[in-house]
């Protein structure tokens, strides 16, 4: 007989970057490889900084000053347990250009695909088993974060 | 500096982001033909322009925009020394469609192939105007996607002093604009709204962070903008549809202020660091007036005064004139590579 692993959702509030940076790390080391992991939520709210703590987590080297922004570059990539693919989507203005920047050679086994500004693109993804975060500002500092799809045996 | 008394014509290709482009640049300094894709109306033979980000775009354009560059320096592929490509950094499906055009052109007509970084090229731009440069310089290189400080004590093996460890500067500027609902691009936006600002109406955060770090944060000043706009618990609309426009110009020359006093102040760190002669500013943030101004005042008040060159307005944004312009050093010092070269995201 075969358990399927049951899929998870938690509801998460960090009072700084620090302790989003944290959260990020504890996900990403439990990372397996092959996850599409799309964060949504507007300026400002802690994207690139949960990513910071992801790509850390996942052994990224010099994670804290390595991973940045790529609003405009479109694609940063980095190496770790994983090939780490930073995707943001902000800049695109159709799911053809999405599709274009090569997504679909991102996705394999051995690599983990954070997509910032998922929301843009969530057609473009329809056939894949992501796992999703939702990102809100609480206030000047806080920020919460809600895991939806994430495997049961993850503990954050 | 000539090969046996040659003029040496450099081809370059640079697609690196959203831009195709290409170039003819004669020992480094002349400029025969420059073309950037978003700025010219290709024949409409090869389809016109369509801005978009995506590898299919740069094929479509690699052609057209090559020959035009060779039509317009008025010469054949027999009077190109050499062909120059931006392989790193960007993003790998627009740079793999640069690269294999400049290596078929490499193999099939003969010429000698140099790869150069695009960040190195952008620093190169503001040697264009230049004959001399005293060295060691520290070079700025700001841009939408690149917020970089260098030491180049050798100007062809530029070292990274520091780097923007979350925003680039002028994504910074693009993000801020359109919180304020100014119009894209952000950049020359809130330059334009700022002149009849106050920069000293709000104080926005200065993040220098360690005492020492020539790295850049301009995260917490974007937040710290985006509160300012949406009211501190960031819950209802925003508020800028009700603000004045002498409050949005305020905003626009505040957040200037604050991003410029940062580039400046790590700018002068990276002076006294590397006891540079020379300041070079390049990339598309090395447009803004103020930064230009400010960073001028502070070359001047260094003792003995530092020398300040920027890349001309035209050379700031991504282009394939800096590219050519670089590749020519690695030319007269036979820094060739070979076929195999391949893309890098990173560098």
């Amino acid at each position: 007989m075969t358990i399927l692993a049951v899929a998870m959702e938690f509801n998460i509030v960090t009072t700084s970057t620090a302790e989003t940076i944290e959260l990020g790390r504890k996900f990403g080391q439990q990372l397996k490889g092959g996850e599409i992991i799309c964060l949504i939520g507007t300026l400002g709210s802690g994207k690139t900084h949960l990513i910071k703590g992801i790509a850390d987590g996942a052994g990224a080297d010099k994670s804290e000053t390595n991973v940045n922004s790529p609003t405009f570059v479109l694609v940063n990539e980095y190496q770790g347990r994983f090939d780490i693919y930073h995707i943001d989507a902000y800049r695109f203005e159709s799911i053809e250009e999405f599709e274009q920047i090569g997504f679909d050679d991102f996705c394999y086994r051995n690599s983990v695909v954070l997509i910032e500004w998922a929301d843009k693109i969530m057609p473009a993804l329809n056939q894949q088993d992501c796992i999703v975060i939702k990102l809100e500002h609480k206030g000047q500092n806080e920020r919460s974060f809600h895991f939806k799809n994430i495997s049961s045996d993850i503990t954050l | 500096m000539q090969k046996d008394g040659k003029q040496i014509n450099i081809l370059a290709i640079e697609t690196s982001c959203d831009e195709t482009a290409a170039a003819v640049v004669t020992n480094g300094k002349i400029i025969r033909s420059s073309i950037v894709s978003s700025q010219v109306k290709l024949h409409e033979a090869y389809g016109g322009v369509v801005p978009e980000i995506a590898s299919r775009a740069h094929i479509e354009k690699i052609y057209p925009v090559v020959q035009e560059v060779l039509n317009q320096a008025n010469m054949t592929k027999d009077e190109i020394d050499a062909i120059a490509i931006a392989n790193q950094p960007g993003l790998t499906v627009a740079l793999i469609v640069g690269v294999t055009a400049a290596k078929t052109l490499a193999f099939a007509w003969g010429k000698p192939l140099i790869a150069i970084n695009h960040i190195h090229a952008h620093m190169q731009a503001a040697l264009l105007e230049h004959h001399e440069i005293q060295l060691p310089a520290a070079a700025l290189v700001v841009s939408g996607g690149h917020t970089s400080i260098y030491d180049c004590h050798d100007p062809l093996a530029p070292k990274l002093l520091g780097h923007t460890i979350d925003d680039a500067a002028g994504e910074a500027f693009d993000k801020v604009a359109s919180m304020l609902k100014l119009p894209y691009p952000g950049g020359p936006s809130i330059e334009k709204a700022a002149k009849t600002g106050n920069g000293k109406a709000i104080r926005f955060p200065r993040t220098m962070l360690d005492k020492d770090s020539l790295n850049f944060s301009f995260s917490g000043i974007k937040t710290a903008v985006l509160y300012h706009c949406q009211g501190q618990d960031m819950k209802g609309q925003s508020l800028v549809d009700k603000m004045t426009s002498q409050q949005i110009a305020d905003i626009a020359a505040s957040f200037q202020a604050a991003v410029i006093e940062v580039l400046v102040k790590k700018t002068k760190r990276a002076v006294k660091k590397t006891n540079a002669k020379t300041v070079l500013l390049g990339g598309g943030v090395a447009a803004n007036s103020q930064l230009r101004q400010q960073l001028q005042q502070m070359c001047d008040n260094q003792k003995p005064a530092v020398k300040l060159l920027i890349a001309p307005k035209k050379y700031c944004t991504d282009n394939a004139v800096m590219v050519a312009s670089l590749a020519y050093y690695k030319y007269v010092k036979n820094m060739f590579a070979d076929l195999a070269l391949e893309p890098k995201a990173t560098g």
